[in-house]
């Protein structure tokens, strides 16, 4: 029965204690004016955090409450759709805007914007081990036996959509035709991809705890994660989309935080932390920082050709470019 | 096979499942301390573990009320249907977290049947009420499932008793039944507190992922995770805390057991 | 009572199944018969199978060691038996990585030979992280039945000849048989819905190593009604495979029931 007792006190002690210390630590956001609801994809928290840090102590973003959720983008997107609360998104893919666009949830104009809509920029880059010892510099370097890439899920996450635009980009500017340069990509997902994660911040990690030989992501993520990189030659100008959610009931303020974004001050930060400006004066001034590669493409590329056409061919998860590839590694067994 | 050597496959095998790699995890954590502290008392991270208080106490409580009366109704109930009721409270064991999830969106998102709320600013899913629904879900069977022997033990001997005596059916609910199904009470509420805190399928799907308002102290390991660029230090301290209150779960459930245990 | 219940149960399941005929039989069948949920369904299933037999045996093995061996540190190894049903599955999965994941110590190069204990992003991590949280089971469910048997028919066995392995085989076995069940359809339920603790060591490499709850967790986002429709046949299997092992038990104790 001393048992029971001791048990019994203890248990109840614990609970006491941790109301007091849960009280005690109660984090009690003074009433603001306004909150906003960010949807974002994962990769660009820590900037993001210290841009909406900065907004606050403008006149426009005083008494401004951002709450911000980060996740792979494609999933971020469908979760808005769902009814995840939303003000505004920033996302890495056209087509998760558009998907929003069709559901009435983004204005079809979104693009007519400053910029085209867009954010910020980065490009596709290969992040490599110290040393670079399997001498990778571009991407017939990936099909090398005994290479192993570590890239996303294309059907979650961004980043992996722009990875293979590219490398299919990069094979038709040396010359292949339409149907060789998806062969290429078939035989580099068979043969040297090693992880598909779930989003970029996945690979990332994966990446760093010592899978792969090179990681296939953004060069600010590579920046951030201090992974020495390289720009291959043929790469893909990313965009990053910012647009507005039809629904908000803030308007006014989500828009001041969006032009604040593309301000001077602001694109100066994203330049010191790995983005790509889209404000010229930024741009100019970070230049050397962020070389433009000769064989820079961007979505609109003719071989492309803009975001619906590009999602269509490509990454219908019930049927395109990508869906087959996956597909057919299901051919092969080994773990 | 001889004593001994059952005993060393016994060892063995709870070594290289179990032992050896908790061992490690408190070796990791250990090695940068001061990296997992950083993580532990960072503000998100405390909203994490408030919240995750927060819902376990509902969970508790609600799930508390419900399963003592649900075993009344069980053991003692005349009510039809009360096998069906036996069935449906064990569902929650069988289940997936990620389709408790998927179940909560499809029926409380924007465009679900009750989606009415979520449209109208009173949003569930992606929002705490929604990591409520889904944690009072998944802990729902436990208390149920302690009280249900200890009912059909003790018999209603004792209530009848009372009930000649005068009593009524309250009193002898409150005096008599009560007190005699305490342990195995406590014992569910423990395991039900044990699961509600270490819930993650469900809640990861449901919760809207914002660091520091809807993340659960679960949640908040994988987000440490996810952004560590490859340093485990944060990830591994917050997982420590919850390894550490799992730990205390056992010393309750090992002190508790001979009173309400009944597997 | 019953409302409380079917709103909080029965409503949400319903939704989901509701949901999965959003496209129709045609549109169902063409979700749950493509080649990466089929993957998904069967990467669950056999691993789940796998490791719950693997439970199945060394748990009753822990169980008779426990019940019926006395050493130092018996009650300490008692207790730790539940740890996986306490922990955090999310916290499994991360202890689970630190001995087998990227960074393991475990780590031997002599000459050409190597030798590393990182399993991440194979099946046999998803394989060790279900036998990590299925291993309460199998050795709640043996132990008390260990506990209640009566030893004389076992002294009785053996005073008559028969060797160790026979009388386990004849006398123990029998008895024990539906506790191991019970045990076995719980672990099982529990291993094929499993995701905490597998999604960070297995990565989700489709067809390789993505189970069904992470297809699952995936598929959400984008495509609800195909989702539905993958977790209607997830369910369809648990509950096949539990009534299964029932109506195994059933059989197996009827006796008991003259």
């Amino acid at each position: 029965m001393q048992r029971m007792r001791f048990a019994w006190i203890a248990a109840v002690g614990a609970v006491l204690a941790a109301a007091v210390a849960g009280a005690a630590t109660a984090a009690h956001t003074s009433s603001k004016d306004v909150t906003l609801n960010l949807v974002a994809y994962s990769t660009p928290r820590p900037v993001l955090t210290k841009l909406i840090e900065e907004f606050r102590k403008t006149p426009q973003g005083s008494g401004v409450n951002i709450r911000a959720s980060y996740g792979p983008s494609s999933a971020q997107g469908q979760a808005v759709a769902n009814g995840l609360p939303a003000d505004g998104v920033i996302l890495n893919t056209g087509n998760d805007i558009n998907d929003l666009v069709d559901k009435g949830l983004v204005d079809k104009n979104w693009d007519k914007q400053s910029y085209n809509g867009v954010v910020w920029n980065s490009v596709v880059v290969f992040g490599l081990r110290n040393g670079n010892p399997k001498k990778i510099k571009g991407w017939n370097d990936l099909l090398k036996p005994g290479v192993g890439a570590v890239t996303v899920n294309p059907f979650t996450g961004g980043i992996a959509k722009w990875n293979i635009l590219a490398g299919y980009v990069a094979q038709r500017r040396l010359g292949k035709t339409d149907k060789q340069a998806i062969e290429y990509l078939r035989r580099f997902y068979k043969n040297n991809v090693v992880s598909q994660d779930s989003s970029g911040s996945n690979a990332t990690n994966t990446f760093l705890s010592g899978k792969g030989d090179v990681l296939l992501t953004f060069e600010s993520e590579a920046i951030n994660g201090k992974i020495p990189f390289v720009i291959p030659r043929q790469t893909m100008l990313i965009d990053v989309y910012i647009a507005a959610v039809t629904k908000s009931e803030h308007k006014a303020e989500w828009n001041a935080f969006s032009r604040y974004l593309k301000t001077y001050p602001a694109q100066k930060i994203l330049a010191e932390n790995g983005y790509r400006p889209v404000n010229k004066q930024a741009l100019s001034e970070y230049r050397s920082k962020f070389p433009v590669r000769p064989g820079e493409t961007t979505i609109t590329n003719k071989l492309l050709g803009g975001w619906r056409a590009v999602d269509k061919k490509w990454f219908d998860p019930s049927k395109s470019i990508m869906q087959a590839i996956e597909s057919s590694l299901g051919v092969s067994t080994g773990s | 096979m001889g004593r001994y050597g059952l005993r060393v496959v016994a060892l063995g095998y709870l070594t290289l499942i179990l032992i050896a790699p908790l061992a490690m995890m408190v070796w990791r954590t250990a090695e940068d301390l001061d990296g997992a502290w950083a993580a532990i008392t960072a503000p998100d991270t405390i909203a994490a573990f408030e919240l995750t208080l927060k819902v376990t106490t509902i969970a508790v409580v609600v799930n508390t009320v419900f399963g003592i009366i649900c075993a009344l109704l069980i053991v003692r109930g005349n009510v039809p249907g009360r096998g069906f009721l036996n069935a449906f409270v064990d569902l929650p064991l069988s289940l997936s977290p990620v389709i408790v999830g998927l179940a909560l969106i499809t029926l409380y998102g924007a465009n679900g049947w009750l989606g009415w709320f979520q449209r109208h600013g009173h949003e569930i899913v992606f929002a705490t009420p929604s990591i409520v629904l889904a944690t009072i879900f998944v802990t729902l069977p436990f208390v149920v499932r302690e009280v249900v022997p200890t009912l059909r033990e003790i018999g209603t001997e004792q209530e009848q008793a009372a009930h000649t005596l005068g009593a009524s059916g309250w009193q002898a609910f409150w005096r008599i039944t009560l007190p005699s199904i305490r342990w195995a009470v406590v014992y569910g509420v423990v395991l039900t507190a044990a699961r509600a805190i270490g819930e993650y399928g469900a809640v990861a799907l449901v919760s809207g992922n914002i660091a520091g308002e809807t993340q659960t102290a679960t949640l908040r390991v994988e987000d440490a995770y996810q952004f560590s660029y490859g340093n485990y230090a944060p990830a591994y301290g917050i997982a420590f805390v919850l390894a550490a209150t799992a730990i205390l779960v056992l010393v309750a459930m090992l002190v508790l057991q001979p009173k309400g245990a009944r597997h | 009572m019953t409302t409380f219940l079917l709103v909080v149960v029965v409503l949400p399941i319903a939704a989901v199944v509701w949901k999965s005929t959003g496209n129709g039989w045609s549109g169902f069948w063409e979700v749950v018969s493509s080649p990466q949920a089929v993957a998904a369904l069967k990467l669950s299933v056999i691993t789940a199978t796998l490791a719950v037999l693997t439970t199945a045996v060394f748990g009753t093995i822990i169980a008779w060691v426990l019940v019926r061996d006395s050493f130092a540190g018996k009650s300490l190894v008692n207790a730790i038996i539940d740890l996986p049903f306490a922990l955090p599955t999310i916290v499994a999965g991360l202890v689970i990585m630190a001995l087998y994941g990227p960074r393991t110590p475990l780590d031997v190069t002599i000459g050409s030979f190597h030798f590393d204990a990182d399993i991440t992003f194979t099946r046999t991590a998803i394989y060790v992280a279900l036998l990590f949280v299925t291993l309460p089971f199998v050795v709640r469910t043996v132990q008390p039945v260990l506990i209640e048997l009566d030893r004389e028919l076992e002294d009785a066995a053996r005073s008559l000849g028969a060797s160790g392995f026979t009388t386990f085989r004849r006398i123990v076995l029998p008895a024990i048989l539906p506790g191991v069940l019970s045990g076995v359809a719980m672990a099982f339920a529990r291993a094929i819905g499993e995701i905490g603790a597998i999604v960070l060591i297995a990565g989700n490499l489709p067809f390789k190593t993505e189970a069904a709850s992470i297809h699952l967790f995936y598929r959400i986002e984008q495509d609800p009604e195909g989702a539905s429709a993958v977790a209607v046949v997830l369910l369809a299997i648990s509950f096949g495979v539990l009534l299964g092992i029932g109506a195994v038990r059933w059989h197996v104790t009827r006796h008991e029931r003259g």
